[in-house]
Protein backbone atom coordinates (compact mmCIF):
# COMPACT_ATOMS: atom_id res chain seq x y z
CA UNK A 1 0.00 0.00 0.00
CA UNK A 2 2.78 2.35 0.16
CA UNK A 3 3.66 2.32 -3.30
CA UNK A 4 -0.02 3.35 -3.70
CA UNK A 5 0.35 6.25 -1.73
CA UNK A 6 3.67 6.88 -3.07
CA UNK A 7 2.45 7.07 -6.34
CA UNK A 8 -0.57 9.21 -5.73
CA UNK A 9 1.47 11.65 -3.43
CA UNK A 10 3.87 12.36 -6.38
CA UNK A 11 1.00 12.88 -8.76
CA UNK A 12 -0.82 15.35 -6.62
CA UNK A 13 2.28 17.46 -6.47
CA UNK A 14 2.76 17.37 -9.97
CA UNK A 15 -0.64 18.22 -10.61
CA UNK A 16 -0.01 21.32 -9.09
CA UNK A 17 2.70 22.33 -11.26
CA UNK A 18 0.30 24.51 -13.38
CA UNK A 19 -0.48 27.04 -10.11
CA UNK A 20 3.47 27.26 -9.30
CA UNK A 21 3.97 28.32 -13.19
CA UNK A 22 1.14 30.76 -12.94
CA UNK A 23 2.13 32.08 -9.40
CA UNK A 24 5.21 31.99 -10.55
CA UNK A 25 4.99 34.27 -13.75
CA UNK A 26 2.87 36.27 -10.98
CA UNK A 27 5.33 36.92 -8.79
CA UNK A 28 8.49 37.12 -10.99
CA UNK A 29 6.06 40.32 -12.70
CA UNK A 30 5.34 41.91 -9.56
CA UNK A 31 9.36 41.63 -8.05
CA UNK A 32 10.67 42.83 -11.54
CA UNK A 33 7.85 46.02 -11.84
CA UNK A 34 7.69 46.70 -8.55
CA UNK A 35 10.66 49.34 -9.09
CA UNK A 36 8.89 51.02 -11.48
CA UNK A 37 5.79 51.07 -9.28
CA UNK A 38 7.68 52.78 -6.27
CA UNK A 39 9.33 55.04 -8.70
CA UNK A 40 6.66 56.29 -10.82
CA UNK A 41 3.40 55.74 -9.25
CA UNK A 42 0.69 52.89 -10.26
CA UNK A 43 -1.43 55.82 -11.54
CA UNK A 44 0.96 58.10 -13.20
CA UNK A 45 2.51 54.86 -15.00
CA UNK A 46 -0.98 53.75 -16.62
CA UNK A 47 -2.58 57.55 -17.12
CA UNK A 48 0.59 59.12 -18.38
CA UNK A 49 -0.28 60.05 -21.49
CA UNK A 50 3.51 59.81 -23.37
CA UNK A 51 6.47 56.52 -23.52
CA UNK A 52 9.42 58.14 -23.80
CA UNK A 53 11.35 55.46 -22.28
CA UNK A 54 14.87 56.56 -23.58
CA UNK A 55 14.53 60.52 -23.39
CA UNK A 56 17.54 61.81 -20.75
CA UNK A 57 13.87 63.11 -19.02
CA UNK A 58 12.48 59.62 -19.38
CA UNK A 59 8.99 59.30 -19.18
CA UNK A 60 6.66 56.01 -18.39
CA UNK A 61 3.15 56.79 -19.56
CA UNK A 62 1.78 53.67 -21.19
CA UNK A 63 -2.03 54.74 -21.79
CA UNK A 64 -0.99 55.11 -25.62
CA UNK A 65 0.07 51.71 -25.66
CA UNK A 66 -3.20 50.65 -23.96
CA UNK A 67 -4.89 52.71 -26.36
CA UNK A 68 -2.64 51.07 -29.23
CA UNK A 69 -4.48 47.36 -27.67
CA UNK A 70 -7.38 48.51 -27.35
CA UNK A 71 -8.11 49.69 -30.66
CA UNK A 72 -6.55 46.75 -32.55
CA UNK A 73 -7.96 44.35 -30.47
CA UNK A 74 -11.42 46.24 -31.10
CA UNK A 75 -10.96 46.51 -34.39
CA UNK A 76 -9.62 42.50 -34.82
CA UNK A 77 -12.94 42.11 -32.66
CA UNK A 78 -15.10 43.25 -35.61
CA UNK A 79 -13.45 41.00 -38.07
CA UNK A 80 -13.21 37.69 -36.22
CA UNK A 81 -16.86 37.78 -34.42
CA UNK A 82 -18.62 38.11 -37.77
CA UNK A 83 -16.32 35.74 -39.43
CA UNK A 84 -15.80 32.89 -36.66
CA UNK A 85 -19.33 32.86 -35.39
CA UNK A 86 -20.56 32.82 -38.87
CA UNK A 87 -18.84 30.08 -39.83
CA UNK A 88 -19.45 27.87 -36.74
CA UNK A 89 -22.98 28.52 -37.54
CA UNK A 90 -22.37 27.31 -41.00
CA UNK A 91 -20.88 24.49 -40.19
CA UNK A 92 -23.56 23.37 -38.02
CA UNK A 93 -26.46 24.56 -39.81
CA UNK A 94 -25.87 24.56 -43.36
CA UNK A 95 -22.56 22.25 -43.99
CA UNK A 96 -23.26 18.88 -45.17
CA UNK A 97 -21.80 15.74 -43.63
CA UNK A 98 -19.46 15.97 -46.47
CA UNK A 99 -18.57 19.42 -46.19
CA UNK A 100 -18.90 19.26 -41.94
CA UNK A 101 -16.10 16.43 -42.31
CA UNK A 102 -13.60 18.68 -44.31
CA UNK A 103 -14.41 21.95 -43.01
CA UNK A 104 -13.94 20.74 -39.13
CA UNK A 105 -10.55 19.83 -39.18
CA UNK A 106 -9.38 21.97 -41.54
CA UNK A 107 -10.51 25.31 -39.35
CA UNK A 108 -8.83 23.08 -36.80
CA UNK A 109 -5.75 22.71 -38.62
CA UNK A 110 -5.78 26.47 -39.95
CA UNK A 111 -5.91 27.44 -36.09
CA UNK A 112 -2.18 25.91 -36.04
CA UNK A 113 -1.04 28.91 -38.24
CA UNK A 114 1.83 30.73 -36.34
CA UNK A 115 1.47 33.88 -35.83
CA UNK A 116 4.88 35.29 -36.90
CA UNK A 117 3.38 33.90 -40.22
CA UNK A 118 0.35 35.84 -40.17
CA UNK A 119 2.88 38.95 -39.20
CA UNK A 120 4.62 38.16 -42.40
CA UNK A 121 1.64 37.86 -44.48
CA UNK A 122 0.50 41.40 -43.41
CA UNK A 123 3.95 42.82 -43.48
CA UNK A 124 4.70 41.95 -47.37
CA UNK A 125 1.26 41.53 -48.77
CA UNK A 126 -1.52 43.58 -46.45
CA UNK A 127 -0.27 46.14 -45.74
CA UNK A 128 0.93 47.91 -49.29
CA UNK A 129 -2.36 46.59 -50.63
CA UNK A 130 -4.51 48.59 -47.68
CA UNK A 131 -2.03 51.30 -48.37
CA UNK A 132 -2.84 51.54 -52.35
CA UNK A 133 -6.56 50.84 -51.55
CA UNK A 134 -7.24 53.97 -49.33
CA UNK A 135 -4.22 56.14 -50.06
CA UNK A 136 -2.56 56.43 -47.05
CA UNK A 137 1.25 57.17 -46.17
CA UNK A 138 1.66 54.07 -44.23
CA UNK A 139 -0.08 50.47 -44.45
CA UNK A 140 1.35 49.43 -41.21
CA UNK A 141 -0.94 50.13 -38.77
CA UNK A 142 -4.04 49.64 -36.46
CA UNK A 143 -5.98 48.86 -39.27
CA UNK A 144 -4.37 46.21 -41.29
CA UNK A 145 -3.06 45.11 -37.54
CA UNK A 146 -6.46 44.59 -36.53
CA UNK A 147 -7.44 43.07 -39.97
CA UNK A 148 -4.70 40.35 -39.39
CA UNK A 149 -5.27 39.72 -35.73
CA UNK A 150 -9.15 39.62 -36.43
CA UNK A 151 -8.29 36.89 -39.24
CA UNK A 152 -5.94 34.79 -36.66
CA UNK A 153 -8.37 34.62 -33.96
CA UNK A 154 -11.31 33.61 -36.78
CA UNK A 155 -10.07 29.82 -36.27
CA UNK A 156 -10.04 29.71 -32.54
CA UNK A 157 -13.69 31.35 -32.65
CA UNK A 158 -14.70 29.52 -34.94
CA UNK A 159 -14.18 25.80 -33.33
CA UNK A 160 -15.08 27.36 -29.78
CA UNK A 161 -18.38 28.38 -30.88
CA UNK A 162 -19.04 25.47 -32.91
CA UNK A 163 -18.15 23.14 -29.80
CA UNK A 164 -21.01 25.18 -27.80
CA UNK A 165 -23.57 24.50 -30.74
CA UNK A 166 -23.04 21.08 -30.27
CA UNK A 167 -23.89 21.27 -27.02
CA UNK A 168 -27.31 22.13 -27.37
CA UNK A 169 -29.61 19.48 -26.92
CA UNK A 170 -31.09 18.53 -30.12
CA UNK A 171 -34.44 18.40 -28.79
CA UNK A 172 -34.51 22.34 -28.47
CA UNK A 173 -34.41 21.92 -32.44
CA UNK A 174 -36.89 19.64 -32.84
CA UNK A 175 -39.44 21.35 -30.61
CA UNK A 176 -38.98 24.73 -32.12
CA UNK A 177 -39.23 23.04 -35.86
CA UNK A 178 -42.13 20.97 -34.94
CA UNK A 179 -43.91 24.60 -33.30
CA UNK A 180 -43.73 25.82 -37.28
CA UNK A 181 -40.61 28.23 -37.21
CA UNK A 182 -38.04 27.45 -40.15
CA UNK A 183 -34.53 26.73 -39.78
CA UNK A 184 -33.38 30.56 -39.59
CA UNK A 185 -35.81 31.26 -36.68
CA UNK A 186 -35.28 28.02 -35.02
CA UNK A 187 -31.54 29.27 -35.16
CA UNK A 188 -31.40 32.56 -34.15
CA UNK A 189 -34.51 32.41 -31.17
CA UNK A 190 -33.53 29.14 -29.84
CA UNK A 191 -30.08 27.65 -30.88
CA UNK A 192 -28.11 30.97 -30.48
CA UNK A 193 -29.63 32.10 -27.30
CA UNK A 194 -29.05 28.72 -25.84
CA UNK A 195 -25.55 28.46 -26.88
CA UNK A 196 -24.90 32.28 -26.47
CA UNK A 197 -22.78 31.74 -23.52
CA UNK A 198 -20.91 29.23 -25.10
CA UNK A 199 -20.38 31.41 -27.92
CA UNK A 200 -19.27 34.32 -25.73
CA UNK A 201 -16.65 31.99 -24.28
CA UNK A 202 -15.42 31.54 -27.49
CA UNK A 203 -15.70 35.04 -28.15
CA UNK A 204 -14.09 36.07 -25.23
CA UNK A 205 -11.01 33.34 -25.91
CA UNK A 206 -10.30 35.10 -29.43
CA UNK A 207 -9.85 38.62 -27.79
CA UNK A 208 -7.90 37.25 -25.25
CA UNK A 209 -5.74 35.32 -27.70
CA UNK A 210 -6.09 39.27 -29.89
CA UNK A 211 -4.85 41.37 -26.80
CA UNK A 212 -1.89 38.58 -25.86
CA UNK A 213 -0.61 38.45 -29.28
CA UNK A 214 2.68 39.89 -30.25
CA UNK A 215 4.27 38.73 -33.19
CA UNK A 216 1.63 40.22 -35.66
CA UNK A 217 0.87 43.65 -33.96
CA UNK A 218 4.69 44.21 -33.59
CA UNK A 219 5.33 43.35 -37.71
CA UNK A 220 2.28 45.48 -38.70
CA UNK A 221 0.94 47.63 -36.37
CA UNK A 222 3.33 50.31 -37.20
CA UNK A 223 5.20 50.73 -34.14
CA UNK A 224 4.10 54.56 -33.09
CA UNK A 225 3.72 54.86 -29.51
CA UNK A 226 1.57 57.88 -29.38
CA UNK A 227 -2.16 58.05 -29.20
CA UNK A 228 -3.87 57.23 -32.10
CA UNK A 229 -6.20 59.95 -33.78
CA UNK A 230 -7.97 57.32 -36.40
CA UNK A 231 -7.64 53.40 -36.82
CA UNK A 232 -5.59 54.11 -40.17
CA UNK A 233 -2.76 55.66 -37.10
CA UNK A 234 0.20 53.16 -36.46
CA UNK A 235 0.01 52.11 -32.99
CA UNK A 236 2.30 50.25 -30.57
CA UNK A 237 0.16 47.68 -28.06
CA UNK A 238 1.58 46.96 -25.33
CA UNK A 239 2.75 43.39 -26.59
CA UNK A 240 4.65 44.68 -29.43
CA UNK A 241 6.72 47.10 -27.00
CA UNK A 242 7.79 44.77 -24.73
CA UNK A 243 8.93 42.72 -27.59
CA UNK A 244 10.45 45.68 -29.15
CA UNK A 245 12.12 47.40 -26.40
CA UNK A 246 13.74 44.33 -23.73
CA UNK A 247 16.37 43.94 -26.26
CA UNK A 248 17.65 47.73 -25.98
CA UNK A 249 16.87 47.95 -22.36
CA UNK A 250 19.54 48.07 -20.44
CA UNK A 251 19.49 45.42 -17.33
CA UNK A 252 18.10 46.88 -13.62
CA UNK A 253 17.11 50.24 -15.42
CA UNK A 254 13.74 51.91 -14.97
CA UNK A 255 12.95 51.18 -18.77
CA UNK A 256 13.67 47.15 -18.49
CA UNK A 257 11.01 47.24 -15.23
CA UNK A 258 9.03 49.19 -17.16
CA UNK A 259 8.42 47.06 -19.85
CA UNK A 260 8.24 43.83 -16.98
CA UNK A 261 5.07 46.50 -15.18
CA UNK A 262 3.76 46.98 -18.91
CA UNK A 263 3.99 42.43 -18.80
CA UNK A 264 1.84 42.63 -15.15
CA UNK A 265 -0.71 44.86 -16.87
CA UNK A 266 -1.11 42.29 -19.82
CA UNK A 267 -1.12 39.57 -17.22
CA UNK A 268 -3.72 41.34 -15.18
CA UNK A 269 -5.76 41.90 -18.54
CA UNK A 270 -5.79 38.31 -19.74
CA UNK A 271 -6.49 36.47 -16.06
CA UNK A 272 -9.75 39.09 -16.29
CA UNK A 273 -10.56 37.90 -19.65
CA UNK A 274 -10.55 34.22 -18.69
CA UNK A 275 -12.13 34.68 -14.92
CA UNK A 276 -14.77 35.79 -16.98
CA UNK A 277 -15.33 33.45 -19.77
CA UNK A 278 -14.84 30.77 -17.08
CA UNK A 279 -17.74 31.96 -14.80
CA UNK A 280 -19.67 32.61 -18.44
CA UNK A 281 -18.94 28.76 -19.72
CA UNK A 282 -19.87 27.34 -16.42
CA UNK A 283 -22.95 29.05 -16.48
CA UNK A 284 -23.77 28.12 -19.55
CA UNK A 285 -23.51 23.77 -19.18
CA UNK A 286 -25.37 24.21 -15.78
CA UNK A 287 -28.11 26.31 -17.51
CA UNK A 288 -28.17 23.52 -20.18
CA UNK A 289 -28.31 20.83 -17.52
CA UNK A 290 -24.66 19.09 -18.05
CA UNK A 291 -23.13 19.81 -14.52
CA UNK A 292 -19.60 20.44 -14.77
CA UNK B 1 -44.38 20.50 -48.18
CA UNK B 2 -47.76 18.55 -48.11
CA UNK B 3 -48.08 19.07 -44.35
CA UNK B 4 -47.63 22.84 -44.87
CA UNK B 5 -50.63 22.84 -47.29
CA UNK B 6 -52.81 20.86 -44.73
CA UNK B 7 -52.03 23.16 -41.80
CA UNK B 8 -52.83 25.68 -44.31
CA UNK B 9 -56.18 24.14 -45.18
CA UNK B 10 -57.17 24.06 -41.69
CA UNK B 11 -56.60 27.26 -40.88
CA UNK B 12 -58.77 28.66 -43.70
CA UNK B 13 -61.43 28.14 -40.97
CA UNK B 14 -59.59 31.32 -38.98
CA UNK B 15 -59.29 34.29 -41.77
CA UNK B 16 -57.62 36.04 -39.44
CA UNK B 17 -55.08 33.54 -38.81
CA UNK B 18 -54.33 32.81 -42.25
CA UNK B 19 -53.97 36.17 -42.91
CA UNK B 20 -51.18 36.40 -40.48
CA UNK B 21 -49.67 32.92 -41.46
CA UNK B 22 -49.19 33.67 -45.11
CA UNK B 23 -47.65 37.22 -44.14
CA UNK B 24 -45.64 35.88 -41.70
CA UNK B 25 -44.71 33.33 -43.99
CA UNK B 26 -42.85 35.50 -46.57
CA UNK B 27 -41.13 37.49 -44.36
CA UNK B 28 -39.38 34.90 -42.75
CA UNK B 29 -38.51 33.18 -45.51
CA UNK B 30 -36.70 36.23 -46.92
CA UNK B 31 -34.91 36.31 -43.78
CA UNK B 32 -34.20 33.00 -43.87
CA UNK B 33 -32.48 33.24 -46.81
CA UNK B 34 -30.49 36.50 -46.71
CA UNK B 35 -29.48 35.05 -43.45
CA UNK B 36 -28.20 31.69 -44.81
CA UNK B 37 -26.34 33.62 -47.58
CA UNK B 38 -24.62 35.90 -44.86
CA UNK B 39 -23.40 33.08 -43.37
CA UNK B 40 -22.24 31.62 -46.57
CA UNK B 41 -20.46 34.67 -47.13
CA UNK B 42 -18.86 34.92 -43.63
CA UNK B 43 -17.69 31.32 -44.14
CA UNK B 44 -16.16 31.99 -47.69
CA UNK B 45 -14.41 35.06 -46.91
CA UNK B 46 -12.88 33.53 -43.53
CA UNK B 47 -11.71 30.72 -45.95
CA UNK B 48 -10.47 33.15 -49.08
CA UNK B 49 -8.51 34.83 -46.56
CA UNK B 50 -6.62 31.93 -44.75
CA UNK B 51 -5.87 30.49 -48.41
CA UNK B 52 -4.56 32.94 -49.98
CA UNK B 53 -1.83 33.43 -46.65
CA UNK B 54 -1.56 29.70 -47.54
CA UNK B 55 -1.19 30.60 -51.26
CA UNK B 56 0.79 33.61 -51.59
CA UNK B 57 3.53 32.17 -49.19
CA UNK B 58 4.19 28.75 -51.18
CA UNK B 59 4.04 30.27 -54.44
CA UNK B 60 6.36 32.69 -53.41
CA UNK B 61 8.54 30.54 -51.03
CA UNK B 62 8.74 27.76 -53.66
CA UNK B 63 10.87 29.69 -55.91
CA UNK B 64 13.68 30.67 -53.01
CA UNK B 65 13.32 26.69 -51.69
CA UNK B 66 15.98 24.00 -52.62
CA UNK B 67 18.24 21.30 -51.44
CA UNK B 68 20.65 23.70 -50.30
CA UNK B 69 18.55 26.21 -48.53
CA UNK B 70 17.38 23.47 -46.65
CA UNK B 71 20.85 21.95 -45.93
CA UNK B 72 23.55 24.36 -45.52
CA UNK B 73 24.27 27.28 -43.05
CA UNK B 74 23.73 31.14 -44.20
CA UNK B 75 26.91 31.92 -45.94
CA UNK B 76 28.17 35.65 -47.20
CA UNK B 77 26.06 37.21 -44.63
CA UNK B 78 23.05 35.51 -45.33
CA UNK B 79 22.93 36.30 -49.02
CA UNK B 80 23.99 33.05 -49.88
CA UNK B 81 23.67 29.23 -48.19
CA UNK B 82 20.61 27.88 -46.46
CA UNK B 83 18.99 28.30 -43.26
CA UNK B 84 19.66 25.05 -41.66
CA UNK B 85 20.56 25.51 -38.83
CA UNK B 86 17.46 27.62 -37.85
CA UNK B 87 15.87 24.83 -38.85
CA UNK B 88 17.53 22.40 -36.45
CA UNK B 89 17.17 25.26 -33.93
CA UNK B 90 13.38 24.63 -34.23
CA UNK B 91 13.97 20.98 -33.35
CA UNK B 92 16.09 21.56 -30.90
CA UNK B 93 13.50 23.83 -28.53
CA UNK B 94 10.64 21.86 -29.64
CA UNK B 95 12.21 18.51 -28.23
CA UNK B 96 13.27 20.64 -25.25
CA UNK B 97 9.98 22.04 -24.40
CA UNK B 98 8.10 18.66 -25.28
CA UNK B 99 10.92 16.65 -23.16
CA UNK B 100 9.73 19.15 -20.28
CA UNK B 101 6.13 19.72 -20.42
CA UNK B 102 5.01 15.89 -21.56
CA UNK B 103 5.88 13.74 -17.88
CA UNK B 104 4.42 16.69 -16.12
CA UNK B 105 1.21 17.32 -18.25
CA UNK B 106 0.52 13.76 -18.09
CA UNK B 107 0.96 13.28 -14.44
CA UNK B 108 -1.33 16.37 -14.12
CA UNK B 109 -3.62 14.74 -16.44
CA UNK B 110 -3.56 10.91 -14.87
CA UNK B 111 -3.57 13.00 -11.25
CA UNK B 112 -7.17 15.20 -12.44
CA UNK B 113 -8.90 11.55 -13.86
CA UNK B 114 -7.98 9.09 -12.12
CA UNK B 115 -7.51 10.26 -8.62
CA UNK B 116 -10.40 12.62 -9.37
CA UNK B 117 -9.68 14.62 -6.53
CA UNK B 118 -12.84 17.04 -4.98
CA UNK B 119 -14.15 20.59 -4.48
CA UNK B 120 -11.63 22.90 -3.74
CA UNK B 121 -8.77 21.20 -4.95
CA UNK B 122 -9.79 20.05 -8.61
CA UNK B 123 -11.37 23.73 -9.08
CA UNK B 124 -7.84 25.35 -7.90
CA UNK B 125 -5.81 23.00 -10.29
CA UNK B 126 -8.29 23.55 -13.16
CA UNK B 127 -8.36 27.10 -12.67
CA UNK B 128 -4.78 27.75 -13.20
CA UNK B 129 -4.63 25.20 -15.81
CA UNK B 130 -6.97 27.51 -17.97
CA UNK B 131 -5.15 30.92 -16.91
CA UNK B 132 -1.62 29.69 -17.65
CA UNK B 133 -3.26 28.87 -21.13
CA UNK B 134 -4.17 32.44 -21.19
CA UNK B 135 -0.98 34.03 -20.44
CA UNK B 136 0.30 36.00 -23.49
CA UNK B 137 3.35 34.52 -25.34
CA UNK B 138 5.18 37.64 -24.59
CA UNK B 139 4.60 37.16 -21.00
CA UNK B 140 5.99 34.08 -20.85
CA UNK B 141 9.36 35.67 -22.76
CA UNK B 142 9.64 38.16 -19.94
CA UNK B 143 9.03 34.86 -16.99
CA UNK B 144 11.75 33.04 -19.23
CA UNK B 145 13.93 35.87 -19.55
CA UNK B 146 13.64 36.79 -15.81
CA UNK B 147 13.97 33.30 -14.28
CA UNK B 148 16.18 30.45 -16.43
CA UNK B 149 18.11 33.28 -18.44
CA UNK B 150 19.06 35.71 -15.23
CA UNK B 151 18.00 34.04 -12.02
CA UNK B 152 19.26 30.50 -13.17
CA UNK B 153 22.03 31.57 -14.99
CA UNK B 154 21.46 29.82 -17.97
CA UNK B 155 21.70 32.36 -20.64
CA UNK B 156 20.15 32.65 -23.94
CA UNK B 157 20.02 29.24 -24.72
CA UNK B 158 18.53 26.27 -26.19
CA UNK B 159 17.44 25.16 -22.41
CA UNK B 160 16.20 28.60 -21.42
CA UNK B 161 14.06 29.11 -24.23
CA UNK B 162 13.18 25.31 -24.43
CA UNK B 163 11.85 25.37 -20.73
CA UNK B 164 10.23 28.92 -21.46
CA UNK B 165 8.07 27.39 -24.07
CA UNK B 166 7.88 23.86 -22.18
CA UNK B 167 5.47 25.82 -19.73
CA UNK B 168 3.45 27.27 -22.24
CA UNK B 169 2.94 24.13 -23.76
CA UNK B 170 1.90 22.59 -20.28
CA UNK B 171 -2.41 23.65 -20.77
CA UNK B 172 -2.45 22.23 -23.65
CA UNK B 173 -0.60 18.38 -23.29
CA UNK B 174 -2.61 18.48 -19.87
CA UNK B 175 -5.92 19.04 -21.56
CA UNK B 176 -5.12 16.52 -24.99
CA UNK B 177 -3.98 13.65 -22.84
CA UNK B 178 -7.10 14.16 -20.36
CA UNK B 179 -9.23 13.84 -23.32
CA UNK B 180 -6.78 10.54 -24.09
CA UNK B 181 -7.42 9.07 -20.55
CA UNK B 182 -10.97 9.94 -20.14
CA UNK B 183 -11.70 8.28 -23.53
CA UNK B 184 -10.80 4.76 -22.09
CA UNK B 185 -13.96 2.86 -21.28
CA UNK B 186 -14.56 2.92 -17.91
CA UNK B 187 -15.19 -1.37 -17.99
CA UNK B 188 -11.60 -1.82 -18.58
CA UNK B 189 -10.87 0.18 -15.35
CA UNK B 190 -13.34 -2.42 -13.82
CA UNK B 191 -12.22 -5.34 -15.21
CA UNK B 192 -8.68 -4.85 -14.15
CA UNK B 193 -10.17 -3.67 -10.63
CA UNK B 194 -12.34 -6.68 -9.97
CA UNK B 195 -9.38 -9.05 -11.31
CA UNK B 196 -7.49 -7.82 -7.90
CA UNK B 197 -4.87 -5.23 -9.28
CA UNK B 198 -4.07 -2.09 -7.28
CA UNK B 199 -5.27 1.50 -8.41
CA UNK B 200 -1.75 2.51 -9.83
CA UNK B 201 -1.36 -1.45 -11.72
CA UNK B 202 -4.79 -0.64 -13.26
CA UNK B 203 -3.31 2.78 -14.30
CA UNK B 204 0.18 1.45 -15.39
CA UNK B 205 -1.00 -1.68 -16.95
CA UNK B 206 -4.72 -0.81 -18.42
CA UNK B 207 -5.45 2.69 -18.62
CA UNK B 208 -1.86 4.37 -19.83
CA UNK B 209 -1.36 1.57 -22.49
CA UNK B 210 -5.45 1.90 -24.23
CA UNK B 211 -4.90 5.84 -23.54
CA UNK B 212 -0.92 5.91 -25.41
CA UNK B 213 -2.73 6.65 -28.75
CA UNK B 214 -4.80 9.59 -27.81
CA UNK B 215 -2.07 10.70 -25.88
CA UNK B 216 0.94 11.02 -28.21
CA UNK B 217 -1.51 12.29 -30.50
CA UNK B 218 -2.07 15.22 -28.10
CA UNK B 219 2.05 15.58 -28.03
CA UNK B 220 2.07 15.56 -31.76
CA UNK B 221 -0.96 18.74 -31.83
CA UNK B 222 1.98 20.29 -29.16
CA UNK B 223 4.92 20.34 -31.23
CA UNK B 224 3.20 21.81 -34.25
CA UNK B 225 1.70 25.04 -31.57
CA UNK B 226 5.33 25.17 -30.24
CA UNK B 227 7.51 24.97 -33.13
CA UNK B 228 5.62 28.15 -34.56
CA UNK B 229 6.03 30.28 -31.23
CA UNK B 230 7.93 33.44 -31.79
CA UNK B 231 7.57 35.71 -28.68
CA UNK B 232 8.66 33.20 -25.78
CA UNK B 233 12.02 32.72 -27.18
CA UNK B 234 12.56 36.31 -28.50
CA UNK B 235 14.89 36.93 -25.20
CA UNK B 236 15.39 33.24 -24.00
CA UNK B 237 17.20 31.73 -26.59
CA UNK B 238 16.63 33.20 -30.43
CA UNK B 239 19.86 34.84 -32.36
CA UNK B 240 19.90 36.31 -35.67
CA UNK B 241 22.78 34.35 -36.77
CA UNK B 242 25.33 31.60 -35.64
CA UNK B 243 28.34 30.56 -37.63
CA UNK B 244 27.02 26.65 -38.13
CA UNK B 245 24.97 24.36 -35.73
CA UNK B 246 24.27 24.76 -31.88
CA UNK B 247 27.34 22.72 -29.89
CA UNK B 248 25.25 22.65 -26.44
CA UNK B 249 22.05 23.21 -24.87
CA UNK B 250 23.40 26.16 -23.29
CA UNK B 251 24.24 27.58 -26.77
CA UNK B 252 21.80 30.40 -28.54
CA UNK B 253 20.63 29.04 -31.65
CA UNK B 254 18.84 30.64 -34.49
CA UNK B 255 14.67 29.15 -34.86
CA UNK B 256 12.74 29.44 -38.12
CA UNK B 257 9.98 31.39 -36.64
CA UNK B 258 12.22 34.25 -34.81
CA UNK B 259 14.64 33.87 -38.12
CA UNK B 260 11.69 35.62 -40.07
CA UNK B 261 11.07 38.18 -37.63
CA UNK B 262 14.65 39.20 -37.76
CA UNK B 263 15.04 38.90 -42.00
CA UNK B 264 12.02 41.14 -41.84
CA UNK B 265 13.75 43.96 -39.36
CA UNK B 266 17.17 43.64 -39.43
CA UNK B 267 20.18 43.63 -42.16
CA UNK B 268 21.53 45.33 -45.14
CA UNK B 269 19.44 43.80 -47.86
CA UNK B 270 16.17 44.14 -47.69
CA UNK B 271 15.18 42.35 -50.66
CA UNK B 272 17.42 39.24 -50.44
CA UNK B 273 16.36 39.15 -47.14
CA UNK B 274 12.52 39.22 -47.97
CA UNK B 275 12.76 36.51 -50.41
CA UNK B 276 14.88 34.13 -47.81
CA UNK B 277 12.04 35.83 -45.46
CA UNK B 278 9.57 33.55 -47.79
CA UNK B 279 11.26 30.54 -48.24
CA UNK B 280 11.19 30.29 -43.92
CA UNK B 281 7.43 30.81 -43.71
CA UNK B 282 6.97 28.15 -46.69
CA UNK B 283 9.15 25.85 -44.33
CA UNK B 284 7.65 26.69 -41.15
CA UNK B 285 4.12 26.57 -42.52
CA UNK B 286 4.34 22.96 -43.99
CA UNK B 287 6.03 22.26 -41.06
CA UNK B 288 3.33 23.01 -38.15
CA UNK B 289 0.53 22.51 -40.83
CA UNK B 290 1.58 18.87 -41.38
CA UNK B 291 2.19 18.09 -37.64
CA UNK B 292 -1.47 19.40 -36.49
CA UNK B 293 -3.10 17.82 -39.66
CA UNK B 294 -0.91 14.12 -39.14
CA UNK B 295 -2.42 14.71 -34.87
CA UNK B 296 -5.70 16.03 -36.06
CA UNK B 297 -6.49 13.24 -38.71
CA UNK B 298 -4.70 10.41 -36.11
CA UNK B 299 -7.20 11.87 -33.27
CA UNK B 300 -10.40 11.23 -35.97
CA UNK B 301 -9.75 7.85 -36.15
CA UNK B 302 -9.21 7.19 -32.90
CA UNK B 303 -12.74 8.64 -31.67
CA UNK B 304 -14.20 6.48 -34.36
CA UNK B 305 -12.33 3.45 -32.41
CA UNK B 306 -13.84 3.97 -29.73
CA UNK B 307 -17.14 4.67 -31.15
CA UNK B 308 -17.62 8.29 -29.93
Amino acid sequence: MTKERFYKWIFTALAFSSLFFLLGIMITLLVQALPMFRQVGILRFIGGKYWYPTYSTPSFGILPLMLGSVVVTTGAACVCIPLGVGSALYIHELAGPIQRAILKPVIEILAGIPSIVYGFFGMVIMAPMVQRFFGIPTGLNAFTASLMLGVMATPTVCSIAEDALNVVPSSFKEASLALGANRWQTLVKVIIPAAGSGISTAIILGMSRAVGETMTVLMVAGGAACIPRSIFDPVRPMTATIAAEMGEAVMGSLHFHALFAIGLVLFVITFIFNIVAEIISRRFRLRLGLGR
Amino acid sequence: MDDRKMQDKSLLQNKDMLVYKTHSMKGKDISQGLGFMLLVLCTGTALVFLGSIIYFITIRGIRVISWEFITDVPRMAMMKGGVAPAIIGTFYLTLVSISFAFPLGLACAIYLTEYSPKGTIINIIRLSINNLAGVPSIVFGLFGFAVFVNAFGFGVSILSGGLTLGIMALPGIIATSQDAILAVPQSYREASLALGATHWDTIKKVVLPAALPGILTGVILNVGRVAGETAPILFTAATFYTRGFPHSIFSEVMALPYHIYALMTEGTHPEVQTQIAYGCALILLCLVLSVSAIAIILRQRQRKMYGQ
